[in-house]
């Protein structure tokens, strides 16, 4: 079973269908009880709301994410889902998980911000998540602020935006994304498809 | 480097028990009308970057009709959804976000009630609200009206609401920039001298939006053609190109608009 944590900002329904659709079991948990009571083989971090909102309602997550990631149940962070993984943003005070050394930073002047479209992937390293997928796929990204991990081993792909920026990260069970995969069709399907194949081993 | 976005508008009837796509479908060529969900799937198919539901009825009961559209949708088709018509207040907009839509779009309310665009972008984000401007050209020089050089003469382009019933005496340039200070994330430009006339985009309206704000501005009204998406995305700063007739009518598939693009030197997603 695959845990959607509802941090109460925002529609899960598209993660729940894409997860379900490519034969996970995914249930949505609204309160830490939840997520105790769970048994969850992974946890779903999604993409909503800005990091200050996000990280004051997943606070009380947090002792059971933290159990769950030490004990090696993978995990994947979406869009803000990811950068909540850090240890601090500049789009607030409150710190961040710090499950991945490094920052999260506006995105540089010159582009539109937010980011709202469709973008490409380049490929820094091949991973189970990014099995099938090439360079040059597109994924539909939505953000305003971008990750910067201290260390460089940890970015799977890169894409240009004003900046080459890290958009997968994966380090041991913890795999973070920036784009949309629920809202990435066929190839964002495909991602979520090898994060639940990933559970099933 | 991002993608130019190609966007099929849905205009629903909700008048039917599902709802019904009708944009350009006439008695006669029934074999084109479809049920939205299963036009979503094909859509999807064939490679749009993001699907617009218009609902053309837009009565206050259809709202539901709307949402349950959007959750047959979000079941299967796995891209930004955009729901407009119709909303007019921030419970309207939440109806759509539960269903499954990413983004609402609106025109009237906004123009009547400019707060309601602050309002969605704070509860839902920037880029949950997109700003609708249906657009005419004024050729009469008036006070305060930015005016733009066209092949026609100067004009200035005057907002209009009520589904292109009614005139605001607003200029559409000085409201795209008040929209984007509100907190719009889109704005969807369209052209009221092209709809329906498939001569192609309005491409000065169109130019002198997008140079005046920074959020993305999607071009509609008039296509006819993938050339004349080619010219629009080419020719001017609007980041995505909507259409409805060349899809519906199975004139061209979007697959076809974006080679037409690729091969125009236009970035898209293949």
């Amino acid at each position: 079973m695959i845990a959607i944590i509802d941090y109460g900002m925002g529609n899960l329904r598209s993660i729940h269908n894409a997860l379900a659709k490519v034969g996970g079991n995914p249930i949505i948990i609204s309160d830490e009880k939840a997520l105790s009571d769970a048994d969850a083989d992974a946890v779903v971090i999604p993409g909503v709301a800005s990091f200050g909102d996000a990280m004051r309602n997943l606070t009380p997550f947090s002792d059971r994410l933290f159990d769950l990631v030490y004990s090696g149940t993978p995990l994947l962070g979406i869009c803000i889902g990811m950068q909540v993984l850090f240890e601090r943003s500049a789009e607030s005070d409150v710190a961040g998980f710090g499950l991945l050394a490094g920052d999260v930073i506006r995105l540089p002047d010159g582009v539109k911000i937010p980011q709202m479209g469709w973008n490409e992937l380049t490929i820094q390293s091949d991973t189970d998540l990014l099995a099938g997928i090439d360079d040059g796929d597109f994924f539909y990204f939505v953000h305003s602020y971008y990750c910067v991990p201290e260390d460089e081993r940890v970015i799977a792909a890169t894409t240009d935006y004003g900046v080459d920026m890290a958009c997968v990260v994966e380090k041991d069970n913890i795999h973070a994304v920036q784009f949309h995969p629920e809202k990435s069709s066929r190839k964002g399907l495909l991602i979520l498809k090898n994060f639940v194949e990933m559970v099933k081993c | 480097m991002l993608a130019k976005r190609i966007i099929p508008c849905l205009d629903c009837d909700l008048g039917v028990p599902h709802g019904r796509v009708v944009k350009g479908v006439k008695f006669k060529q029934i074999r084109y009308a479809g049920i939205p969900w299963e036009l979503a799937e094909e859509y999807d198919r064939q490679g749009a970057d993001e699907l617009i539901f218009l609902d053309i009825t837009a009565s206050h009961e259809r709202r539901e009709t709307m949402a349950k559209v959007i959750e047959k949708t979000s079941d299967n088709v796995f891209m930004p959804l955009t729901v407009g018509g119709g909303i007019r207040a921030l419970a309207d907009a939440r109806t759509a976000f539960n269903s499954g839509a990413d983004k609402v779009s609106v025109n009237t309310a906004a123009l009547r009630n400019p707060g309601l665009i602050n309002d969605i972008a704070k509860y839902f984000g920037n880029q949950a609200c997109v700003l609708a401007i249906d657009a005419k050209r004024r050729y009469r020089r008036e006070p305060g009206m930015e005016m733009v050089d066209t092949p026609d003469g100067e004009c200035w382009f005057e907002c209009s609401f009520y589904g292109g019933r009614e005139f605001t005496g607003i200029d559409a340039l000085q409201w795209a920039i008040e929209a984007e200070e509100r907190g719009a994330g889109d704005i969807m430009l369209t052209s009221m001298d092209r709809d329906g006339t498939k001569d192609g985009f309005d491409i000065e309206l169109t130019a002198a939006v997008s140079d005046s704000v920074n959020i993305p501005v999607i071009a509609s009204g008039g296509c006819g053609n993938p050339e004349h998406i080619l010219e629009v995305l080419r020719d001017t700063n609007a980041s995505a190109a909507l259409a409805a007739s060349i899809f519906h009518f199975g004139e061209y598939t979007v697959g076809e608009v974006k080679e037409c693009l690729r091969k125009g030197g236009v970035h898209v997603r293949l």
